[in-house]
């Protein structure tokens, strides 16, 4: 799934197939993984649990005490699983909406709008990837290391932190079969600096064909400008304010520079996954 | 079954009196809702020229609404023409093309344009600003939307519906003139000029500072003006804001709307559009009527008998 031209659409059936699903999704567990992230799993079988890497949902978050939330929060998929018809999302409890998510418990419903937006791509020719997060964009990543393990290609996770206690995914990337590197702020060792020398050294030794980054504007324009250097493929997951999810309000637009022009596109519609050349900031 | 039809005049009958309003609708929705099953289809303000839009951040949320200065992005009328269009000639549901101008001689221009197989109405944003008049909207006031809808009337003979701003003191003479100039159908309305302050940031919330205030929060104003304009003219009016329920829609076709749309709601709730028709109907059963034009204007406004009025002087 790249591609939204129209150009090429069939006459619409009589018999109306959505792509795009409004869920009712019961939750099955949401629990604290450090002091700002909790992990929600819900139930929502059919189409909802087949988003790919890379995919969001718009989420409705409830009402509680004197957060009430208008608009549904769009995040990414942090796992979805389509024959548990399970989806899962990891998120930081930061604002109104956030804290109404982190309200819900086990039993409890609420509405999923999903999956929507433009995922990852693993070009055919790629062996190997480095994967570069840091907060919540580690959730976005994580599925693509599964991903990559079902194509072949071996993955590289540079994981950036704070501090070893707001460190996320690291199980999860293991358990993808991917190498991890932690990266912390508390020791020095995610200096700007240190990492590119990580991502230099991994390209000397024929386990970087591709960079995959989400969550830093600091390490996307790292990445960018290496990859630009030594040729290599890129991709960057993208965040931006947004209502409707599906390429109708325009509010989450940003500017790309698109073959030398800059070109405002919807991170909702167009992405939320955009080539790593064309991204002008996190 | 109750008859939902509902004829907005200059031949266009729609199968049902609920419509996206324009700016939230867009190609994404039909991944979710059949657009088949849609009274119309209002597409998002396509100006003649290329128009990048707003800074971000372009939307809040304030207490049950919206507030968003989007900016009107758009392509420029040929990519509608070419890209855009050809996708909703898939869909049965008729195609109303929203058009906004910086001059009353570029409204003629663009809506002269449209005459083209798939254009089967078209809704003249005039709540934008007009260069000519200082940037007020040609909707605040009678003498511009007289001169818009004239300079558009000359050049279509497609139903023409004119989408009043709430940002005028009279709307009543707003709507007369759009009628008098020959617009088929008035818009109640568009969003209401608003702004919020993010306290912690000392900053507006908005990149524009001011924008459009939208959903649950303004409905009991657009309802009352769109009652004030469905009194004033004849010709059908549409109601706008805040509608996000089959109630709300049922509380504009009481006051007087023949069709309603359904905007912010939308973001919220794809499906909205289909509940409120399912609710239509509905409601129709419940009440005894089997045709939803009915129900249009049957507000009862005599609120207390005379008797008791006078029995508590």
């Amino acid at each position: 799934m790249r591609q939204h031209s129209f150009a090429d659409v069939p006459p619409v059936a009589d018999a109306f197939s959505a792509q795009v699903a409004d869920t009712a999704a019961r939750v099955v567990a949401n629990d604290w993984v450090n002091a700002e992230y909790k992990l929600i799993v819900l139930d929502a079988p059919g189409l909802a649990a087949t988003a790919e890497a890379g995919q969001f949902f718009n989420i409705e978050c409830p009402v509680v005490g004197e957060d009430k939330p208008f608009f549904r929060r769009p995040m990414s998929t942090y796992a979805a699983d389509s024959v548990s018809g399970r989806v899962a999302f990891l998120y930081k409890v930061a604002g109104a909406g956030t804290r109404g998510l982190a309200a819900l418990e086990a039993g409890e419903t609420t509405r999923i709008l999903g999956p929507l937006g433009v995922g990852f791509t693993l070009p055919e020719d790629i062996g190997s990837i480095v994967v570069l997060g840091r907060g919540v964009g580690l959730a976005t990543l994580a599925p693509l290391a599964e991903m990559a393990r079902e194509r072949g290609v071996a993955v590289t996770a540079i994981v950036s932190a704070r501090g070893p206690e707001q460190v996320l995914s690291v199980e999860r990337f293991r358990n993808a079969g991917a190498q991890v590197e932690i990266v912390l702020d508390s020791d020095g060792t995610s200096d700007i600096a240190n990492v590119e020398a990580i991502l230099r050294r991994l390209h000397a030794e024929g386990r970087a064909d591709g960079f995959y980054t989400c969550g830093s504007n600091r390490l996307m324009l790292l990445m960018q400008n290496l990859a630009a250097e030594l040729g290599i493929y890129g991709e960057v997951a993208m965040e931006q304010q947004m209502a409707c999810g599906l390429g109708m309000c325009f509010c989450c637009v940003r500017n790309f520079n698109v073959e030398g022009e800059i070109v405002s596109k919807r991170v909702c519609w167009d992405g939320p996954v955009f080539p790593l050349a064309e991204a002008t900031s996190w | 079954m109750v008859d939902l039809a509902v004829d907005m005049g200059r031949g266009l009958v729609l199968a049902n009196p609920v419509m996206p309003a324009s700016g939230t609708f867009a190609e994404g929705l039909a991944k979710v809702v059949d657009l088949n099953g849609i009274g119309a289809l209002v597409t998002k303000t396509i100006t003649a020229e290329l128009r990048g839009g707003n800074p971000v951040p372009r939307v809040s949320e304030v207490a049950n609404g919206m507030l968003n200065s989007i900016g009107i992005p758009s392509k420029g009328i040929d990519h509608f023409l070419d890209e855009t269009l050809p996708f909703y000639r898939q869909f049965s549901s008729p195609l109303i093309v929203s058009i906004s101008a910086p001059t009353v001689d570029d409204f003629a221009r663009a809506a002269e344009r449209l005459n083209v197989e798939g254009v089967a109405g078209i809704e003249a944003n005039i709540s934008c600003p007009n260069i000519e008049e200082d940037g007020k909207a040609f909707a605040m006031r009678p003498g511009t939307t007289e001169q818009a809808v004239s300079a558009m009337r000359k050049v279509t003979e497609l139903p023409l519906w004119a989408k009043l701003t709430p940002n005028t003191g009279d709307i009543a003479a707003v709507a007369r003139a759009a009628e008098a100039a020959g617009a088929d159908g008035l818009v109640v309305g568009n969003t209401i000029l608003a702004m919020s302050v993010d306290i912690e940031t000392m900053r507006p919330t908005l990149g524009n500072v001011m924008g459009g205030l939208s959903g649950p929060a303004v409905k009991p104003i657009m309802l009352r003006m769109t009652y004030q304009c469905a009194r004033a003219v004849d010709i059908p009016v549409i109601g706008c804001g805040g509608i996000a329920s089959a109630n709300d829609a049922v509380e504009y076709l009481l006051a007087g709307a023949r069709a309603v749309q359904v905007g912010t709601a939308t973001f919220i709730k794809p499906g909205t559009m289909d509940e409120v028709i399912a609710g239509i109907a509905a409601y129709c059963r419940r009440k005894g009527f089997n045709r939803v034009v009915e129900m249009i204007g049957a507000l009862n406004a005599e609120m207390m008998a005379p008797d008791v009025m006078e029995a508590a002087q």
